[in-house]
C-alpha cells in the first residue's frame, strides 16, 4: 500500500495546544511530533531566532534538499524499460469513434462519467439558463448518479441534484457548497455525494460537506494556481493529488491538509493528474508537451512520455482499466495513446477540430470520451473486428 | 532572411505558450536556406513574390525531418499555419496545411505569435483604419464588423488612430511595389490568425490567463523556507521502496488485470459501445444471480477489487454469514459511510455504531483488541469523522489478510466458480445491429437504481437487527400453547 498515512495518528491531542484536532506528523531533526495545523503555521512564522537567517534557512533548506536526493537515489536501481522487458508487446489499436454528441453551443470544457457506466456531464462555455457565469471550468458526477456538482469563475462549488422530470427547472434546487476567492479549477466527489473535493486558482484544495457547505479541510502549498485534482483509489482512500501551474504537483492527505510529497520535475504547468488504477503511482500532462508517470512508493518521476513531434501541451490523461495504457488529449487537436510499460506511443487519434480539452475512460474501462473545444464530444473504444461506426448525436448528455 | 538567434523566453510572454519554443526552432531549421524546404519566386498579380512554398513541399518536408506519417506531419503543418508561422497566400482566411501546389509564406520573426503578444486593440484599429483608407472604404465583412466595434468603444482616441493610419499609409507609398505587396500580406494574415472572422476559433485562444503569475520570482521569506523544511525533513523520513520493487508491482498489476481491460481484450459477451447490445452491463450488474467466469476472476486478485464490485461485495457477504462474522462488514460499512457522510449526521451515526458493534454485550459485537477499543470508545465521547479510523482499519485488515483466504477456499465460492458463466461472444449481422441501434436506450436512470439500494439496505437493516425478546413475549408470539 504507497500511502503509509493509514498507519499515523491522525486525531488526538496537539503536541503544543493540546487540543484535539486532526494531526500532522512532522519531525523536528528526527524527533517525531504530532501538530495540528494551526501549531505547524505557528512555528512555520515565528520570528526569526537568534542565530538564524534568511540565509542560514536557505542553506538548510538546500542541505536537506541532497540529503533527500542522495537518499532517493540509493533506492533508484532499475529503469522502468528494464523491467517492461518482462511485459509482452501490444498489439496494434484501432481506435474508432462510437459515438459524437453535438449539444453544446460553445466550448467543451470538461466532462465526467455517471457510475451507470453510460452516462456523462459535461461543462461547456456558454450562457446557458443554470449558469451565472460563462466559464464552467470543472464538473463531476456523484458515486450515486443523483446529482451534478460543477463550478468555475463564480468562484463557487454548486450542486445539482437530478431528477426523473426532464423538465425540471434544476435550477431552483442548486445548491452552492464551496466557496473560493478565485476561479474553480477542479472538483470531484469523494466516496459518498456528501463530500466534494475542489481545487481553486487562489492556489488552495479545500475538502468541503455538501449538506452544510462547511468547510472540513483546506490543503495550502501550492504557490500558483491550483489547475487540477485527483482522488486515490486506494482501499483507504485518504490522499489526493493535485498539480498546479508552479509546476509542482502535490500529495496531500485528506485528514489533516498536510502536504505529504511533492514532485517538480515538470517544465511547465500541470493541467491534469490522474491516479494509476492501482493507487500507487500518477500521471500528469503538462504545458511542455509530456505527460510523466511518478512513482508514489519510489517517491521519483519513473517515465517520460514525450515525442519530438508532439509540440504542443497536454490538457488531459487517463489510464485505461489495467493501467497499460494512457491516453492523454493534446492542444494540437490530437489524442496519443501511449504503452505505459514501454513509454512508447501506440496511437495518434484525429477527429477533433480543437483542442481537446478533457477526456475520462468509462468507470469500467469499455470506452473513452474526449471533450473538446470544438463544441463536441467523441466516444471511442477499440474496434476489432466486429461492429460498424456509427455517428449519432446522443441523447446522454447532462449540463 | 537571415534569422537571429532566438532569445530564451521559455515562460516570460505567455505562460501557456511555453511549448512554442520548440515550434519556433522547429520553423528556423525549415527556413535554412541550404536544408529547409525550397523555395521559389512566383508571379502572382504582376508582382514576383520572392520566397513562396508550396504545401506539398513543406508536408514532404515535415515527414522527413520528424519521420512521421503523412497523417500526423499534415496535421503539425496545420497547426504551423494556425499559429501563423506560415501563411497560405490565395485563400487568407483558410487556415489549413493543403497538400498540394497551393503557396505559402514563412511569417517574418517580427509577427511571430511570442514576440508581439499581446495583439493589441489600438494596433487593429490602426491597421483597420489603414486599410480602410487604401480600399477607399470597402473592407471585408467580418474587419468591417471588428472596425465598427473598435470605433465605438475606442472612439476618444479615434483622432490618433486615423492620424496614425494616414502617416503609415503615406510612409507605405514610399516602399517599392513588391515589398508593399509582401509586408501587406504579411501583415493581414498576421491579423488573421489574432483577429478571426467571427465563428472561427483562433489557434490564439488559450482559455483563461493564470491568476498567479508563474514567471514571478517567488519572494521567499523566511516562513515560506521554513515551511519548506518542515516538509522536506518530513520527507526524509518518510520510508520510500526501492524502484525495482514498486516498479515490478506496476507491471504485475498490468498483467493481472490485461484480461479484463476491454481495450486489450475484447469484453465477452461483446463491447456495449461497438454492437449497441447492453448484455455486457447487465451481466455485470449488482443484482445478477450468476457473475460471469471474469468478474470471478478479478475477485481473487485482491479484496480491494472483491469489495469494490457490488456483485462481489454480495457474495463475500453470504459467505460472512455461514461464517457467522458479518458484523465485520457491517461494521466497516457503517463505518465508511459516517467517514463520507454528512457532517450533521456523525453524533446519530456514530451513538448507532457504538450500540450495535461497540457496547459490551452489543448484539453485533466486533472482535477487536482491547487497545483500539479503549481508544475508539474513549474517541466516541466527542466523535468526530475519524473517530473510527483505528477499529475500521483494524477490522479491514482482519478481513483482508485472514476471511479473504478462507473465502477463497470456501465451498461458496467453489461453487461461484463452477456456475460463472462464460457467454459466448456476439456474432451480429448487419441486420442484428441496426436493429440494435434502434433499440438503444439509456437503461434504468441512476436515481431509480439508488432509491432501490437504498430500500434493499433498508430492509436488511430491519432484518439484521437483533430480535427484542421481551417484545414477543409481550405481543405473546413466543407463547406455545
Amino acid at each position: 500500500m504507497c500511502d503509509q498515512t493509514f498507519l499515523a495518528i491522525t486525531f488526538g491531542p496537539c503536541d503544543s495546544c493540546s487540543e484535539n484536532r486532526p494531526l500532522m506528523n512532522l519531525y523536528i531533526k528526527t524527533e517525531p511530533i504530532n501538530y495540528c495545523s494551526l501549531c505547524m503555521e505557528i512555528m512555520a512564522c515565528q520570528g526569526l531566532a537568534s542565530g538564524e537567517t534568511l540565509k542560514s534557512l536557505k542553506a538548510e533548506s538546500e542541505t536537506l534538499r541532497k540529503k533527500l536526493e542522495e537518499e532517493r537515489k540509493k533506492l533508484h536501481d532499475v529503469e522502468l524499460e528494464k523491467v517492461a522487458e518482462k511485459a509482452e508487446a501490444l498489439g496494434e489499436l484501432n481506435m474508432k469513434t462510437r459515438r459524437t454528441l453535438k449539444g453544446h453551443g460553445n466550448k467543451v470544457l470538461c466532462m465526467d462519467w455517471c457510475k451507470d457506466k453510460r452516462r456523462i456531464v459535461s461543462s461547456s462555455q456558454e450562457h446557458a439558463v443554470t449558469m451565472p457565469t460563462t466559464w464552467v471550468m470543472a464538473c463531476a458526477y456523484a458515486p450515486s448518479g443523483c446529482a451534478i456538482a460543477c463550478g468555475g469563475l463564480d468562484n463557487k462549488c454548486s450542486v445539482y441534484p437530478l431528477s426523473l422530470d426532464k423538465d425540471e427547472n434544476l435550477a431552483a434546487k442548486k445548491k452552492s457548497v464551496a466557496m473560493h476567492t478565485n476561479y474553480l479549477s477542479g472538483c470531484t466527489f469523494t466516496n459518498s455525494d456528501m463530500q466534494i473535493l475542489t481545487s481553486s486558482g487562489d492556489g488552495t484544495s479545500a475538502l468541503w460537506d455538501v449538506e452544510s457547505g462547511q468547510l472540513l479541510q483546506s490543503f495550502h502549498g501550492h504557490s500558483a494556481d491550483v489547475l487540477t485534482l485527483d482522488l486515490a483509489p486506494s482501499e483507504t482512500g485518504n490522499t489526493f493529488v493535485s498539480g498546479g501551474s508552479d509546476k509542482k504537483a502535490n500529495v496531500w492527505d485528506l485528514r489533516s491538509g498536510q502536504n505529504v510529497q511533492s514532485f517538480d520535475t515538470h517544465d511547465s504547468d500541470i493541467n491534469c493528474v490522474k491516479y494509476y488504477p492501482s493507487g500507487d503511482a500518477f500521471a500528469s500532462a503538462s504545458d511542455d508537451s509530456t505527460c510523466r508517470l511518478f512513482d508514489l512508493r519510489a517517491d521519483r518521476e519513473v517515465s517520460i512520455y514525450s515525442k519530438d513531434s508532439i509540440m504542443f501541451g497536454a490538457a488531459s490523461v487517463d489510464f485505461s482499466l489495467s493501467g497499460r495504457l494512457l491516453f492523454a488529449g493534446y492542444n494540437d487537436y490530437t489524442i496519443n495513446v501511449w504503452d505505459v510499460l514501454k513509454g512508447t506511443r501506440v496511437a495518434i487519434l484525429f477527429g477533433h477540430e480543437n483542442r481537446v480539452s478533457s477526456l475520462r475512460v468509462s468507470p469500467d474501462g469499455t470506452a473513452f470520451c474526449s471533450g473538446s473545444w470544438d463544441n463536441t464530444l467523441r466516444v471511442r473504444q477499440e474496434g476489432r473486428g466486429v461492429g460498424r461506426e456509427l455517428k449519432q448525436g446522443g441523447t446522454t448528455l447532462y449540463g | 532572411m537571415t534569422i537571429r538567434t532566438l532569445r530564451d523566453y521559455g515562460q516570460h510572454y505567455r505562460p501557456r505558450m511555453a511549448c512554442l519554443k520548440n515550434v519556433e526552432v522547429f520553423v528556423v531549421e525549415m527556413q535554412d536556406p541550404k536544408s529547409g524546404v525550397k523555395g521559389a519566386d512566383q508571379k502572382l498579380n504582376v508582382t514576383i513574390i520572392p520566397h513562396v512554398i508550396n504545401g506539398q513541399d513543406v508536408l514532404a518536408w515535415i515527414v522527413t525531418k520528424m519521420k512521421v506519417t503523412t497523417e500526423e506531419a499534415q496535421a503539425f503543418g496545420t497547426m504551423l499555419v494556425a499559429y501563423g508561422y506560415i501563411y497560405p497566400l490565395q485563400n487568407h482566411r483558410k487556415l489549413v496545411l493543403v497538400p498540394d501546389s497551393t503557396l505559402y509564406r514563412f511569417q517574418t520573426p517580427y509577427f511571430w505569435p511570442v514576440q508581439k503578444w499581446p495583439a493589441e486593440d489600438i494596433d487593429y484599429a490602426i491597421y483597420l483604419a489603414r486599410r480602410n483608407i487604401r480600399k477607399k472604404g470597402m473592407l471585408e465583412p467580418y474587419e468591417q464588423q471588428h472596425y465598427d466595434n473598435l470605433h465605438k468603444w475606442m472612439n476618444p482616441k479615434w483622432d490618433f488612430i486615423v492620424m496614425q493610419a494616414t502617416e503609415q499609409y503615406k510612409a507605405n507609398k514610399e516602399r517599392k511595389k513588391p515589398d508593399r505587396v509582401v509586408l501587406d500580406c504579411q501583415e493581414r494574415a498576421y491579423w488573421i490568425v489574432h483577429r478571426p472572422p467571427r465563428r472561427t476559433h483562433s489557434a490564439m485562444d488559450y482559455g483563461l490567463d493564470r491568476l498567479i503569475d508563474p514567471n514571478a520570482e517567488e519572494v521567499l521569506t523566511f516562513d515560506v523556507v521554513r515551511r519548506t523544511n518542515i516538509f522536506l525533513t518530513q520527507a526524509l523520513m518518510r520510508s520510500a521502496v526501492k524502484s525495482s520493487v514498486s516498479l515490478t508491482a506496476f507491471v504485475k498489476f498490468v498483467t493481472t488485470h490485461h484480461n479484463h481491460d476491454p481495450f486489450l481484450t475484447t469484453p465477452v459477451p461483446s463491447n456495449p459501445w461497438i454492437t449497441d447490445s447492453d448484455e455486457f452491463w447487465q451481466l455485470n450488474s449488482r443484482s445478477v444471480d450468476i457473475p460471469t467466469k471474469l468478474s470471478v476472476e478479478r475477485w481473487v486478485l485482491s479484496f480491494w477489487e472483491l469489495i469494490s464490485d457490488p456483485r462481489g461485495r454480495v457474495d463475500f457477504k453470504l459467505f460472512l454469514k455461514k461464517e457467522h462474522s458479518a458484523e465485520n462488514m457491517a461494521f466497516y460499512e457503517a463505518a465508511e459511510e459516517m467517514r463520507w457522510g454528512a457532517a450533521s449526521a456523525i453524533p446519530e451515526k456514530s451513538q448507532f455504531i457504538f450500540n450495535t458493534f461497540l457496547k459490551p454485550g452489543a448484539p453485533r459485537w466486533i472482535n477487536i483488541d482491547g487497545r483500539t477499543m479503549g481508544l475508539t470508545v474513549k474517541g466516541l465521547v466527542v466523535p468526530h469523522r475519524y473517530v473510527l479510523d483505528a477499529a475500521q482499519t483494524h477490522i479491514f485488515l482482519l478481513m483482508k489478510k485472514d476471511t479473504f483466504y478462507r473465502y477463497l477456499k470456501s465451498p461458496v465460492h467453489k461453487d461461484m466458480q463452477k456456475r460463472a458463466l462464460v457467454p459466448a461472444p456476439h456474432v451480429f449481422t448487419d441486420a442484428q445491429l441496426e436493429a440494435n441501434v434502434r433499440n438503444r436506450n439509456p437503461g434504468i436512470s441512476p436515481i431509480l437504481q439508488w432509491q432501490q439500494e437504498e430500500e434493499e439496505k433498508a430492509a436488511a437493516a430491519v432484518a439484521a437487527r437483533p430480535i427484542d425478546v421481551k417484545a414477543m413475549v409481550a405481543t405473546n408470539k413466543l407463547d406455545r400453547k
